[in-house]
Formats: C-alpha cells, sequence, structure tokens
C-alpha cells in the first residue's frame, strides 16, 4: 500500500480537534477525492499526507515510510522525493521563470529528465510562455505550470487541494483532464481535495469527510 | 469627514509597530547625526566669536610691519602725531608642553576689552594700577589659573570666566617680559575715533601698512574647512538615514494602496488624503526630529572635548569643551528633520496622488521595475557627469564638495542596475537549482532591499575613502616627522640671553646646534612665519622638499633664495622660479617648495643672514640638538640643570614625535566616530528593510518548503543573501572609496587645508572592514531567518490555503 492513514488525530490550539481519527488507504496509480463541507479537515488531511504538518495520534505509513517518527529533515526529504503538491494558490516560485519553476522540482529530487519536461511543456500548453514570469501569467496558465512542476519529477504521490478552485469552467475542465490523464500515465496515486461533486466523481473513489472523520 | 479617515489610515501603523519604530528611528538617526555636527560647529563659532569679542579681535583697523614688528619709537612717534592708535604684542607661551597665547595690550588705550572690564568685582585687582605696574596681573581663564599655580615666576594671576581658554590677557609692558620681547610690537590697532587734520601715515611710518577687519584671517577662517568637513561628513550621514525613512513610507504607502482605493471608491477626494499623510508624516518628522535632537545633543557632548583639543592643537583656536543648548540649533534640527521627511517621502506621496482608483501596480512594484532602475541609473551617470563638469568650471572647495555628492549619490542610483547585472551573470552560470534559485531570488528582492543596499554603499565607500585618506595622511605624517623633527633635542630657552648662552655651552657638546628664529610677516594669503636656519647637513639631507630648482640649499643658504611651504605655494600659486616678496626691499626667488603638514598658516624659509636682515634683532625662540642619540639623555639632564630650565624646556625627539602624533591622531577621532555612526545607520537600513520586507517573504518561501527544503535550510539561505549582497555591494564600494579617497586627498584637502598626500592603499583594512559588514549583514538577516527557523508550519501553510 503506497498511502495508509490510520486513526489520525489533529488538534490545532484552543480549538476542537479537526481531525478525529481518520482512516484510509490508497495504493498506485489510484485516484481518490476527499470531500467535504467548510472547516471538515480536508486541507488538513492532506497537509498531514504531504509531510507539511504534524498530528497527535494516529499513524500515516508513505511508501513504507511512517511519518510520525519524522523530524523536520525527514518530512522534507518525503515532500521531495515521494509526494508532489499542488494548491488553488499555484505556490509557484515568484523569481523563476516558468522554465524555472517547472523543472525546479525534479532537479531538487535529482529526477530531472528535460526530454520528459519538454513533453509536459508541449501537453500542457507551456512552449511559449517558457521565459515568463509567473506574475505574468493567467491564473490558468500559472495551474498548468503548478501541475507541470508537480509531475516532472514523477511522484509517487500527487496531493492536489482544490486545483481548480481559482480557475473558470472551462480552464477548471482543461487543468483536470491534464492532471487526470498524466497520473495514469505515470502510475502515481492522487489524493484530491474538493467541493465540486462534478471533480469527485471523475475520480476512482471518493471519502467525504464530516467532523473530522471519514463518513 | 477627515476624522474617520484619520483613523483608518492610522491603523496601519497599528497593525505595522515596527515600521513606525523604523520610521522614528531613521529621522531620528538622520536629525541626530547632523545636529551633532551642527552643534559642534555652532560651539565652536561660538567660542571663536566670544574670543574675538572678548578680547576686540578683529574688529578694528591695524598697523603691521612689513618687518614683523614694530619699534617702541614709531608707536610714540604716531602717538605724537595725534594717530589714536594702541599697541598688541602678541606671542605664544609654552607652559610644560601646553602653547599659550600671551596678548599684551595697552591698557589705557585699547579700544574694547570686555574681558577685562567684565571680569567679577571679587577677582578683579583692588587697584586697578595693579594691572599697569610691576609685576602686573594676568587675566587667565580659571582652568588655565589652576595650571599655572605653581609658576611662581609669573605675575599673580586673576581668573576669569570672560577670558577664552589657552590665553593670557595682561598688559604690554608685563608681556614683554614675559616674551622676552622688549621693545616690541606686534601690531598697532587704529582706535574708531580719529582726529582731524593728523598727518598721513607714510609721512610718519612708511614701513607700516594697513589692515582693515576683513583682511585679518581670524581662527573662525583659519578652521572652516575644519569645519566644511565635519559638516560634509554630517550631511552624509543625514543622507544615509534618510534612506531608512523614504524606504519605509514607501512600503508603508505601498500596503496601504488597498485602503486608499477603498477610501477614495467611498467618496473621500484624492486632495484630502494627501494633506492628512502630509501632516501624518509632518508628526513622525517631529516626534523623530525630538528623538533626533536629543540624539544628537548626546553625540555632539561626547564628542566636543575631541574636537575642542583638535582645534586647539591646529588653529590654537579657542574651543571649550561644554555644549550650549541654542534655540537655533534646535529649531535648525527641528527644520531638517522636517525637510528630510518630506523629501525622503515626496516621491512615495507623488505615487499615491496619481494612483489611479481601478488599478494600479501591486505591491511588489513598490520598490520599482526594471524601467525605474534604468532611470535611477541614467539619473546617476547624469549626475556624476554634472558634478564633473561643475568642478572643472570653478575648483573651489565647494565645487570640490558637490563633485564629491554628485559621485557618491550617483554611484548610489547606478547600484541597483550593476547589481542586478552581475546577479543575472551569476544566475546563468549557476547550475543547482537552489542556487539558481538564490541568484534569482536576490534579483527579485533588489527593489526592495536596493535603498539599504544604496546607504550600505555610501556608508562603506565613506569609510574606505577616509579611512585609505586618514591612513595614507597618517604614513605620510609619520615619514615626513622624520624627515622634519631630526634633532635629538629640541630646547626653549626662556630669555633671548638665555639662548646665546646655551648655543655657546652646547657648542663643544653637541654635534651641531641649530637655532631656530622666526617672526611672523603680513602676506596678502594671510599671515607668514619666516624661519631663519643655518647651514647645516642634516636641513640639506633630510627637508622634505616636494618641489625644487637647481642648488636648492646653496643658494638659500647664500642668501640669494628662499624656501616655501605647499600651503603657501598652493594659495599664493607660487613655484620654484617665481619670487616672493617678503618686505619692501626683500624679493627673493622661491628655491624650492616643502611639504608642511598640520600647519594651516604659510611659512617661508631663508637663511639666518637673510632672516637677521629682514627682521633684525629677532630672537632664537628654540634651539635643535644633534648628537648621539645614546648621550641625548645625559644632555638633557645637564642642561637643565646648568640653565635651571622649567620641565618642558627640553624636549627629546621621540616625545616630540609621539606628540606631534597624538595630536594627529586627535584630530580624526571626530572624523573616525562619524565613520562608525554612519555604517551602524546603513547596516540598521539593512536590518529594517530585511525586517520590513519579512512580511512579504512568506509567500516566495513557502513554496520552497513545500518542495522539500527545510526551514533551517531556508533560513541559512536568507542569511546567505544577506550576506551575499553586502558582500557584493563592498566589492562595489571599494572601487568608490578609492576614488573618494583620491578626492580627498587632491581635490578637498588640496583646497581645505593647501597640501596633497601620496595616496597609499591598505588592503588588511579593507579585509577588516569587508569581514565588518559581512557580520553586519550577517546580523540583520539573522533576526528575520531566526523567525522564519521557529515559524510553525500552520503559519506557512496559510499561504498554501490563501489565508493571508
Amino acid at each position: 500500500m503506497l498511502l495508509k492513514v490510520d486513526d489520525v488525530r489533529k488538534t490545532y490550539a484552543r480549538t476542537r480537534p479537526v481531525l478525529n481519527g481518520v482512516s484510509l488507504a490508497l495504493d498506485t496509480g489510484q485516484t481518490l477525492a476527499l470531500t467535504g463541507e467548510s472547516g471538515s479537515g480536508k486541507s488538513t488531511l492532506l497537509n498531514l499526507v504531504g509531510a507539511l504538518d504534524g498530528f497527535e495520534g494516529g499513524e500515516i505509513t508513505l511508501d513504507g515510510t511512517k511519518l510520525s517518527g519524522l523530524g523536520d529533515a525527514g518530512r522534507a526529504v518525503l515532500r521531495r522525493d515521494t509526494v508532489s503538491l499542488v494548491f488553488q494558490q499555484f505556490n509557484l516560485i515568484p523569481s523563476l521563470t516558468v522554465a524555472g519553476n517547472l523543472s525546479f522540482h525534479a532537479r531538487l529530487a535529482g529526477r530531472d529528465d528535460p526530454a520528459w519536461t519538454a513533453t509536459l511543456t508541449q501537453r500542457l500548453g507551456l512552449a511559449d510562455l517558457l521565459e515568463r514570469y509567473p506574475e505574468n501569467l493567467s491564473g490558468g496558465q500559472q495551474q498548468r505550470v503548478a501541475i507541470g512542476r508537480a509531475m516532472a519529477m514523477r511522484p509517487r504521490l500527487l496531493l492536489a487541494d482544490e486545483p481548480t478552485g481559482n480557475l473558470d469552467e472551462t480552464a477548471s475542465a482543461v487543468v483536470l483532464d491534464l492532471m487526470l490523464s498524466l497520473v495514469a500515465e505515470t502510475g502515481a496515486a492522487l489524493l484530491l481535495v474538493t467541493h465540486s461533486q462534478d471533480i469527485a466523481a471523475r475520480l476512482d473513489r471518493q471519502a467525504r469527510l464530516v467532523g473530522g472523520r471519514i463518513a | 469627514m477627515t476624522g474617520p479617515v484619520l483613523q483608518a489610515l492610522l491603523s496601519h501603523w497599528r497593525t505595522h509597530r515596527l515600521q513606525v519604530v523604523t520610521l522614528l528611528v531613521g529621522i531620528a538617526l538622520a536629525t541626530g547625526l547632523w545636529s551633532a555636527v551642527q552643534a559642534i560647529n555652532a560651539e565652536a563659532r561660538a567660542s571663536y566669536a566670544r574670543a574675538s569679542q572678548q578680547l576686540g579681535l578683529g574688529q578694528f583697523e591695524e598697523l603691521r610691519a612689513r618687518s614683523g614688528f614694530i619699534a617702541l619709537s614709531r608707536y610714540v612717534d604716531l602717538r605724537r602725531a595725534g594717530w589714536q592708535v594702541a599697541a598688541v604684542l602678541d606671542g605664544r607661551l609654552y607652559v610644560g608642553n601646553r602653547a599659550v597665547r600671551v596678548l599684551g595690550v595697552d591698557m589705557l588705550a585699547y579700544p574694547a576689552l570686555p574681558a577685562l572690564t567684565e571680569t567679577a568685582p571679587d577677582q578683579a585687582p583692588q587697584d586697578p594700577a595693579q594691572m599697569l605696574t610691576a609685576p602686573g596681573r594676568l587675566v587667565v581663564a580659571p582652568a588655565l589659573a589652576r595650571l599655572l599655580q605653581d609658576r611662581d615666576d609669573l605675575p599673580p594671576r586673576i581668573p576669569s570666566d570672560a577670558i577664552p581658554a589657552d590665553v593670557i590677557l595682561t598688559d604690554i609692558g608685563v608681556a614683554e617680559v614675559l616674551l622676552d620681547r622688549q621693545g616690541q610690537i606686534s601690531r598697532l590697532i587704529v582706535l574708531p575715533q580719529q582726529p582731524i587734520g593728523r598727518p598721513p601715515l607714510d609721512k610718519i611710518a612708511p614701513e607700516l601698512v594697513r589692515h582693515s577687519p576683513d583682511r585679518q584671517v581670524d581662527t573662525a577662517r583659519l578652521a572652516d574647512s575644519f569645519h566644511l568637513n565635519l559638516s560634509a561628513f554630517g550631511l552624509l550621514a543625514f543622507a544615509v538615514g534618510l534612506f531608512i525613512v523614504h524606504g519605509t513610507v514607501g512600503l508603508a504607502f505601498a500596503q496601504r494602496r488597498g485602503m486608499i482605493r477603498t477610501l477614495r471608491a467611498m467618496g473621500v477626494p484624492m486632495r484630502r488624503l494627501v494633506w492628512i499623510t502630509l501632516a501624518e508624516l509632518t508628526a513622525f518628522a517631529l516626534a523623530g526630529g525630538l528623538i533626533g535632537l536629543v540624539l544628537g545633543y548626546l553625540i555632539a557632548g561626547a564628542l566636543l572635548p575631541d574636537v575642542a583639543v583638535t582645534l586647539r592643537g591646529l588653529y590654537g583656536a579657542p574651543v571649550e569643551g561644554h555644549l550650549t543648548l541654542r534655540p537655533l540649533w534646535a529649531l535648525t534640527g527641528i527644520g531638517m528633520a522636517l525637510a528630510g521627511t518630506l523629501g525622503a517621502s515626496g516621491h512615495a506621496l507623488w505615487r499615491l496622488s496619481r494612483m489611479p482608483l481601478l488599478s494600479g501596480p501591486g505591491l511588489r512594484a513598490w520598490g520599482g521595475n526594471a524601467r525605474a532602475r534604468s532611470m535611477a541609473a541614467a539619473a546617476g551617470v547624469i549626475l556624476i557627469l554634472g558634478g564633473i563638469a561643475s568642478f572643472a568650471g570653478t575648483k573651489g572647495l565647494i565645487a570640490g564638495f558637490g563633485l564629491l555628492a554628485a559621485i557618491l549619490t550617483g554611484a548610489a542610483l547606478l547600484l541597483p542596475l550593476v547589481l542586478s547585472w552581475v546577479l543575472s551573470a551569476l544566475s546563468r552560470r549557476a547550475r543547482h537549482p537552489v542556487t539558481q534559485w538564490v541568484w534569482a531570488d536576490m534579483q527579485a528582492q533588489l527593489p526592495g532591499l536596493s535603498l539599504a543596499l544604496m546607504a550600505l554603499l555610501l556608508a562603506l565607500a565613506a569609510n574606505i575613502g577616509v579611512g585609505t585618506m586618514v591612513s595614507s595622511f597618517r604614513l605620510t605624517f609619520t615619514g615626513w616627522l622624520d624627515q622634519r623633527l631630526t634633532s635629538e633635542l629640541y630646547v626653549t630657552p626662556t630669555s633671548q640671553d638665555q639662548g646665546a648662552q646655551m648655543m655657546e655651552w652646547l657648542g663643544p657638546r653637541a654635534d651641531a646646534v641649530l637655532p631656530i628664529r622666526s617672526t611672523e610677516l603680513p602676506h596678502r594669503t594671510g599671515p607668514l612665519f619666516l624661519y631663519g636656519i643655518v647651514d647645516d647637513a642634516t636641513y640639506r639631507n633630510k627637508w622634505p622638499l616636494i618641489a625644487s630648482g637647481p642648488d636648492v640649499w646653496d643658494r638659500v643658504h647664500a642668501g640669494r633664495a628662499v624656501l616655501i611651504n605647499e600651503q603657501l605655494a598652493r594659495r599664493a600659486d607660487l613655484w620654484p622660479g617665481d619670487s616672493l616678496t617678503l618686505s619692501g626691499d626683500h624679493d627673493l626667488p622661491i628655491a624650492g617648495v616643502y611639504s608642511d603638514y598640520g600647519n594651516p598658516t604659510g611659512q617661508a624659509i631663508v637663511s639666518m643672514q637673510r632672516l637677521d636682515q629682514i627682521a633684525p634683532g629677532t630672537p632664537t625662540r628654540r634651539i635643535g640638538v644633534r648628537i648621539d642619540p645614546a648621550q641625548a639623555a645625559n644632555l638633557s639632564r645637564d642642561l637643565q640643570d646648568r640653565f635651571e630650565l622649567p620641565p618642558g624646556a627640553v624636549v627629546h625627539l621621540s616625545t616630540m614625535k609621539a606628540q606631534s602624533l597624538a595630536i594627529f591622531d586627535q584630530t580624526f577621532v571626530v572624523t573616525s566616530a562619524l565613520n562608525v555612526l554612519t555604517l551602524g545607520v546603513a547596516g540598521f537600513a539593512i536590518l529594517t528593510s530585511l525586517l520590513t520586507l519579512w512580511t512579504q517573504r512568506l509567500p516566495q518561501v513557502a513554496p520552497l518548503w513545500g518542495l522539500g527544503l527545510t526551514r533551517s535550510h531556508i533560513a541559512g539561505l536568507e542569511v546567505l543573501r544577506s550576506v551575499l549582497l553586502a558582500t557584493l555591494t563592498a566589492a562595489l564600494a571599494l572601487p568608490l572609496g578609492l576614488v573618494l579617497a583620491w578626492l580627498l586627498l587632491n581635490v578637498i584637502n588640496v583646497r581645505a587645508f593647501g597640501w596633497s598626500i601620496p595616496m597609499t592603499v591598505f588592503p588588511a583594512d579593507w579585509l577588516r572592514l569587508l569581514v565588518l559588514t559581512v557580520l553586519a549583514a550577517g546580523a540583520a538577516a539573522a533576526i528575520p531567518a531566526w523567525r522564519l527557523r521557529r515559524l510553525p508550519p500552520a503559519d506557512l501553510l496559510r499561504v498554501f490555503a490563501s489565508e493571508r
């Protein structure tokens, strides 16, 4: 099993628990949509799986590594080598060009493959934008760069948090199509957080979070 | 309407308290350093004015003799002919190693002596006649009175607060005895009221020359260059402080764009917003200015004693070491704070007033873009070329400072573009993604940091420039002392007779006895001190000539030529081959020019015989004694025993050199202090820029964290970024600093003091400065980096979640 979330609990200071015993599993090549109301803990769970944040109870096992025992450096290695993240806010590096952003994560992980990056560039329609900076791109273009960056390092697990939340309907459809086809081609697993039932319906499985638990 | 608008605008400062502190500190530092220098200058000038007023100096027309002194008989002739004149004998007396000015005046005829009339009743002599009759009285400042308390050989002292430090005021008859100059008068004061029908001057005393008050070179004028140098430094520190103000105001305005847009959308006119912002800035300027005044007063109080010692040592200027709070100084300081703040905020205010209601550049553009960078660089080039053209046209001291300011400001404006080029080049060569990011990120951060880096560039260049100047000067000065101070012992006889006896006594006991005689002559460039020397190999082998014609020493010793110092050569534009008129019938060709550092006045050297012809009876003031250094101490002891000399009358060569170097070092204490303070302000500018940029930093570094870099790694990169930018700036400051040093040595010094110095470079000093800069930049980046290192992941996650 690529990802196993087992009875995970997470509480932010002075608030009620955000996650209260969540469990789920995801294997290589599978896609899972995580849905739920605002504040149900979807993004929190995604952050925990992405080794971005720590948790108080339970265990998350990613590619055979238990996250609860990892320190800052161990988590960083996992983010660098195993998972890729696509967020609603794109989170590109503003000081690098599109070309610089696309290859950045792959080079960081030591898996830079110029031919694969070139393929992604073509598939994502970014060939004419390579020398531009993120601030000069539209939202849809920025999200395509973010997906390209994430896929360029051939992650075992792609985590996407409302990746189309800032895009219009047409751009959303294009971005989602691209993401799903690339995930399928590379054999990566996908955990996607969304509000949209339409988007969730296009993935292999769905899990709904209610009150910090999988309903 | 104004109330709610003001409340909304001020709410920004409540949530950005660091900006408030930065802004106030920037204004306070700028005002403080400027005000400190002005307080020092004002105190010194007030001391000069007080001394002139108390002693009646520089207020009346004077008669002077071309030969140096006026005979008593001539004074009598003039008085008998109806001329209302008062005699003055002016000279120096050594109290230990301290030179004290003795001002002997004709008490009955002297036109104005508030220093005497304002003496406290309990301190004044019971019978005024005691001032005039033997042994007379010496009016001195209380501090000098304490110094003289063991001198039983001197007349009784009357302490007076109205008398400047280092001055003895007494009757001319008493001064004659003190200075051993019987029957001599230095000058005659022409009283304002003169009888009609008195015979013309050339009929009674054709050898005397009239000097109007404006032609008399006074201390204030001699020390003007020193004060101008201090002012230039104060202005530099002021400019560096204003960089902080400019950067902070620019960022604060940019951060309030959204609020201002909302206020305008709600119907608040832009004009009203601009006025309110202006009022807000004025309030900041007043608060910062007041803090700056306190700071300036404290700095001035700390530096003034050193400046006073310097001015007394260099110019004999009567400056006291106490600071007085002057209302005009405070008002000027507040005025500078207001003008500086509004000037530094002008650009931001202008951009605000032209901001469109519905669109406009975002926060990232607050520091400027590539086009603004190019325009600033173009302005820098124009400024530098303008400065050069202006200096080429006038070549004066003010134009020299103008050139200096133009080059420094122009270079600062060029800095962002040059740094951008360098970073682009480095970025192209980088291979590792993180390295590439570091260079690219530094380039992206340039707009926000450029003002702080400009301030750093100016401070470093000033440090290198002034440091190179002082070190070059010291090296040259030390070498020059070795050339000028050649005798193993220097002896000051207490009287002319004793001098003659000493010469005779020393003859068989020393390798060479070199009497030193001098007299003061009037010259169109100011007072000229003429020295007479005997023919000795010491002079021929060691005298520091910087320009000379053929057979220099043969011609001088034969009485056929004169040597002049560099100051006189430059001021009067006289060089070997020209001739110098020493008095009506003594017109001598100039055989050579010698360096004469630390002396503000003109000086000339002739043979002893020629001096006796020009100024007969000039006493021997000092005797240089050449002897085997191993025997010097014994001879000194024998000499003191034989002639019962007071302490300090015999000075060893090493002591003389040490004293000279001590005076030299003291001269630059204030410069060094201002230098360090300016560098400190620049370091603070970097710190504040990094702290203010911190608010924008998270969205830039959070993606890297998301991609697998640890917070420690990113924090380390933050420190590295700051250090690299500071190092690059330091590398660019080096050539600028050397240009500055060259200008200071070859333009400013020549015009301000009349001497030039060969430039020597000191790479070890640069290395030390670089280490200091790296440490300062590292320390400045340490706080934001530490905050980043300790930042909870939840805060970084907010960037991804768009909750900021």
